[in-house]
C-alpha cells in the first residue's frame, strides 16, 4: 500500500516536471526551463550521492569531485572536436567511475570521521589539478563549443529537447534505482549501515559491496557532470570545489537520505530557495546558512517524509 | 626552506584548535576555517582601529574568543550526541554564514594587512642568510603556542579535566564538573587558536571572504596525518605538510624538468605539487589508517 502510494508521488512529482516547459512557455518565462533543467541534473547527482550516503551510510563529501570529472568528459573530446554524446556521455561515467574506483579503495578502509575528511581531501585535490592544468582552461575553465551530440532527430541544442533528455535519464535513473535497491546487492548495502559487523560475521565481504557501490555512485555523478556541462555550455573547476560537494549533500538531506525521491525534492528546494533568496539579496547566503543549521536541529527526516507514502526510509 | 616551517607552524594553530575539538567533543568543526577568518579581519578592523599592532592582536584575539564561544552556545552544543554527518552539514551551513557576513561587514575585496614598521625588517639567521623578521615571529609564536598547549593539557587541572572530559563525559559531569561550561571554554580556546592564525596570516597572505576554506582542507590534511585528537600528531602532521607544500612548489618543476621537456614540466608541475599533500595522505592512511600518532582513547 505504502509502496504503491510512494511510486504515484514520485509519478506525480515526474509528471509536474514533464509540464514545466508547458508552463514556461505559457508564461512566456524560458529561465524556468533552465532551472528546472539544473534541478533535474542536481537530483542525479543527489540521488546518485543518496546511493552511498542515505543508503550505505558512507558520509562522503567528495561527491563534486565525480560532477567535475563527467563535466571535463565532455569538454575536453569537444575541445578536440568529438561531440558526439555515444562517445562522450559513457567516457564521462567510466572516468567518473574510475576515479571512485581509486578513491573509494583507498578511504573505504578508514571509517567515520576519516572518511569523510578523506574523501573531503581527495575531491579538493583534484580541483587543484584542474586549476593548474593550464592547456584546459586552468582557473577560468573552458566554454563548450557545442553540445553534446545524440545524432537522429535529436538535438541536444534545443533547450526543450535537451530538458527532456534530461528528464528521461532521471527517470530511468530512479526506476533502475529502485530495482537495485531491492535487489540483493541493494540489501547488502542498506544491511552495511546498519550493522556491518553481523554483515561480515555471516559471510558477507562487505568491501566489495560499498567499493562497488561507491564505483556506481560516482559513475552516475559524472553522468550527471556531463549533463551539467552541456546545460551551461562551459565548466570551470570550481564544479568540484568542495562547497558544491555540501551543496549536492544538502539537498540529500533536505529532501530526505535513504529515499528515491527524497535527493530529487532536495535538489528542487535548494536550487529554488536559491533562486528566491538570491532575487532578494546577494548575501542570501546569510539566510541561507543559518536556515542550514536550524533544519538539521530540528527537521530531521526532510522534505520527503512530508509527502504521502513518504514514510521515515523506504526500506 | 623555513618558510616551509612558517607555514607548517600557522597549519599548527589552526589544527591544534580543530583537533582539541575534536578530540574532546567528538565534534567535526567545518566551520573552524571560518573562525580563522574572522580572526584575520578582526586584527585588520581593530588595527585600523587602534593603530597599534599589538592592540589589535590582544583585541582579535578576545573578539574570536567570544565568537567561538557564541557559536558554541548557540550552535553547536546540542550536536554532540548528534552523528558526525548532522555536525557536517550544520558547520557547512555555519560557513556559508560567516563568509556572506564579512562580505557584507568589510566586501567582497582582498584587504592587506601591514606588518608593523618594528617587524619589518629581516634578521641575519646566518651570515649570509636573511630572513623576515615578521615570519621568524611566527615560527617563534608558534613553537611557544606548541609548548604552552603540551603544559596546560599534560601539567594542568584544566588540562585534566579537559583530558577526563575526553574520555567520560557522563563520568565527570557526575563527579560535579560543569563540563558544558568546560566543553564552551575550550571550544572558544580552539577558536581563539585558530584566530591567532588567522591574524597573524593576514599581513603575509590576503584577507578575504572563503580564505578560511582554502586552509581548512590543508588543516584537514594535517590532522588526518598526525592521528585526529592528537595535539602531537597536529604538530607533525602540520610541519610534514609545510614543509612538503612548500619544498614541492619550489623544486618540483626544475626537477620534472631535468626528466621531461620544460613545456611538459610547466604543465605538470604545478599540478603534482598541488597533488602532493594529499598523496602523502593516502599513503600514511594506507599504512596507518589511523594516523601518525593516534590519540588515546581509553
Amino acid at each position: 500500500m505504502t509502496s504503491r502510494r510512494r511510486a504515484l508521488t514520485l509519478v506525480a512529482v515526474l509528471a509536474a516536471l514533464a509540464a514545466v516547459p508547458l508552463a514556461a512557455a505559457a508564461v512566456d518565462e524560458p529561465f524556468y526551463l533552465d532551472l528546472f533543467g539544473r534541478i533535474m541534473i542536481f537530483a542525479i547527482a543527489a540521488v546518485s550521492l543518496d546511493i552511498i550516503l542515505g543508503y550505505g551510510g558512507m558520509v562522503s563529501l567528495g561527491h563534486a569531485a565525480y560532477v567535475g570529472i563527467g563535466a571535463y568528459a565532455v569538454a575536453i573530446p569537444a575541445l578536440h572536436g568529438v561531440h558526439s554524446a555515444w562517445l562522450q556521455w559513457p567516457l564521462a561515467m567510466a572516468l567518473a567511475g574510475l576515479a571512485a574506483l581509486v578513491i573509494g579503495a583507498v578511504s573505504l578502509r578508514t571509517s567515520g570521521v576519516y572518511f569523510i575528511m578523506i574523501t573531503l581531501a581527495f575531491a579538493q585535490m583534484l580541483y587543484y589539478v584542474g586549476i593548474s592544468i593550464e592547456p584546459w582552461g586552468g582557473d577560468d575553465g573552458m566554454r563548450l563549443a557545442q553540445r553534446s551530440q545524440l545524432g537522429g532527430p535529436l538535438d541536444l541544442g534545443d533547450p526543450h529537447v535537451f530538458y527532456y533528455v534530461v528528464l528521461v535519464i532521471l527517470a530511468v535513473l530512479l526506476l533502475a534505482g529502485e530495482r537495485v535497491i531491492h535487489a540483493r546487492f541493494g540489501t547488502v548495502i542498506r544491511a552495511v549501515k546498519s550493522n556491518e559487523a553481523r554483515l561480515q560475521a555471516i559471510g558477507v565481504a562487505s568491501f566489495r559491496y560499498k567499493l562497488a557501490a561507491f564505483v556506481l555512485a560516482g559513475a552516475v555523478g559524472g553522468l550527471a557532470g556531463a549533463l551539467l556541462a552541456n546545460q551551461t555550455e562551459y565548466l570551470t573547476p570550481s564544479f568540484m570545489h568542495w562547497t558544491r560537494s555540501g551543496d549536492i549533500m544538502v539537498m540529500v538531506i533536505l529532501g530526505g537520505m535513504g529515499t528515491l525521491g527524497g535527493p530529487v525534492l532536495g535538489a528542487a528546494a535548494y536550487l529554488l530557495l536559491e533562486n528566491v533568496l538570491s532575487a532578494w539579496t546577494v548575501h542570501w547566503q546569510v539566510i541561507l546558512g543559518p536556515l542550514l543549521v536550524l533544519v538539521v536541529l530540528y527537521a530531521r527526516g526532510g522534505l520527503w517524509s512530508l509527502l504521502p507514502g513518504g514514510g521515515r526510509r523506504d526500506g | 626552506m623555513l618558510n616551509g616551517l612558517q607555514l607548517g607552524v600557522m597549519l599548527f594553530l589552526v589544527a591544534a584548535g580543530l583537533t582539541l575539538v575534536f578530540g574532546i567533543m567528538n565534534l567535526i568543526n567545518l566551520a573552524h576555517g571560518s573562525l580563522y577568518m574572522v580572526g584575520a579581519y578582526f586584527a585588520v578592523a581593530f588595527l585600523g582601529w587602534t593603530g597599534s599592532f599589538a592592540a589589535a592582536v590582544v583585541l582579535a584575539l578576545l573578539a574570536t574568543l567570544v565568537v567561538g564561544m557564541l557559536v558554541e552556545m548557540i550552535a553547536l552544543r546540542t550536536l554532540y550526541e548528534r552523528d558526525h554527518l548532522d555536525q557536517v552539514l550544520a558547520t557547512f551551513g555555519l560557513i556559508l554564514f560567516f563568509n556572506e557576513l564579512v562580505a557584507i561587514v568589510w566586501g567582497r575585496a582582498a584587504l592587506f594587512a601591514t606588518i608593523p614598521p618594528a617587524l619589518g625588517g629581516f634578521v641575519e639567521l646566518l651570515p649570509g642568510l636573511r630572513y623576515p623578521v615578521y615570519r621568524a615571529l611566527i615560527i617563534l609564536v608558534g613553537l611557544a603556542v606548541a609548548l604552552l598547549l603540551y603544559v596546560v593539557v599534560s601539567r594542568t587541572r584544566l588540562g585534566m579535566l579537559i583530558r577526563a572530559g575526553a574520555s567520560n563525559r557522563t563520568m565527570v559531569a557526575a563527579l560535579g564538573v560543569n563540563i558544558r561550561l568546560l566543553y564552551t571554554v575550550v571550544f572558544g580556546f580552539g577558536a581563539a587558536l585558530a584566530g591567532l592564525g588567522g591574524l597573524m596570516a593576514g599581513p603575509i597572505y590576503t584577507v578575504q571572504p572563503g580564505m578560511g576554506e582554502e586552509l581548512l582542507i590543508e588543516v584537514l590534511v594535517v590532522i588526518v596525518i598526525g592521528g585526529i585528537g592528537s595535539i602531537r600528531g597536529a604538530l607533525v602532521g602540520a610541519i610534514v605538510v609545510g614543509m612538503v607544500d612548500t619544498l614541492g612548489r619550489t623544486f618540483l618543476k626544475p626537477m620534472l624538468a631535468t626528466v621531461v621537456s620544460p613545456a611538459a614540466a610547466d604543465t605538470a608541475g604545478p599540478a603534482l605539487a598541488s597533488m602532493l599533500i594529499y598523496i602523502l595522505m593516502a599513503a600514511v592512511l594506507y599504512f596507518r589508517p589511523q594516523g601518525l600518532f593516534p590519540a588515546a582513547r581509553s
